[in-house]
């Protein structure tokens, strides 16, 4: 992956608490995985950025070695990785997600 | 596309004593998959670091045949929790 895509990446995620990296946006999801994440953050209550890698050729290919995963949807909060659309779900459905998504005390 | 059978075995070589998996073609045309696998080599592991080891015992297959995989994965000790 060249530098400056790398780069482009770490500021998408330095610049945004919650930030998920998507097929579509989050008001036209165009594919199932990413639209179940869109739903979930949705139901959480979270504010988050949504990045169309349909429209960014060089960040669909290189978020998933930036990440070391090799599919999308991906999210970041607070510039941590926190999964893709099965870990989502099942952390949400474990009642886990919200501690994540919520902002630290103090 | 890809078979069931080399899904599994693939699965099988990257991910020490699987002792349970189940794979299924979720809409006929063998490139959307939903995986289930129970290993002892997850322990201690985060559900981040499970899913990564699956992802890279299949390693080019998830850049092409495989275009999506719905992974759900276990340690013998939570799939028995899970099997309740």
């Amino acid at each position: 992956m060249e530098d400056t895509v790398r780069e482009r990446i770490q500021g998408i995620i330095d610049g945004n608490d919650v930030v998920l990296f998507m097929k579509g946006n989050k008001n036209f999801p165009q594919c199932g995985f990413s639209a179940t994440v869109v739903e979930v953050l949705r139901r959480s209550g979270s504010e988050f950025q949504d990045i169309n890698v349909l429209e960014d050729p060089a960040v669909r290919q290189g978020i998933k070695e930036f990440t070391n995963w090799p599919t999308i949807p991906q999210l970041y909060v607070r510039g941590k990785f926190v999964g893709g659309c099965d870990i989502i779900r099942e952390m949400f459905e474990k009642g886990e997600l919200e501690a994540v998504l919520s902002p630290a005390e103090g | 596309m890809m078979d069931a059978e080399i899904l599994e075995a693939r699965i099988r070589e990257g991910v020490s004593d699987v002792s349970h998996m189940a794979v299924r073609d979720l809409t006929g045309t063998k490139d959307h998959w939903e995986a289930l696998i129970v290993s002892s080599a997850f322990a201690g592991k985060s559900r981040i670091e499970q899913h990564q080891m699956v992802y890279a015992a299949l390693g080019e297959l998830m850049a092409g045949p495989i275009h999506a995989l719905a992974l759900q994965t276990y340690t013998p000790e939570t799939w028995s929790e899970a099997k309740g």
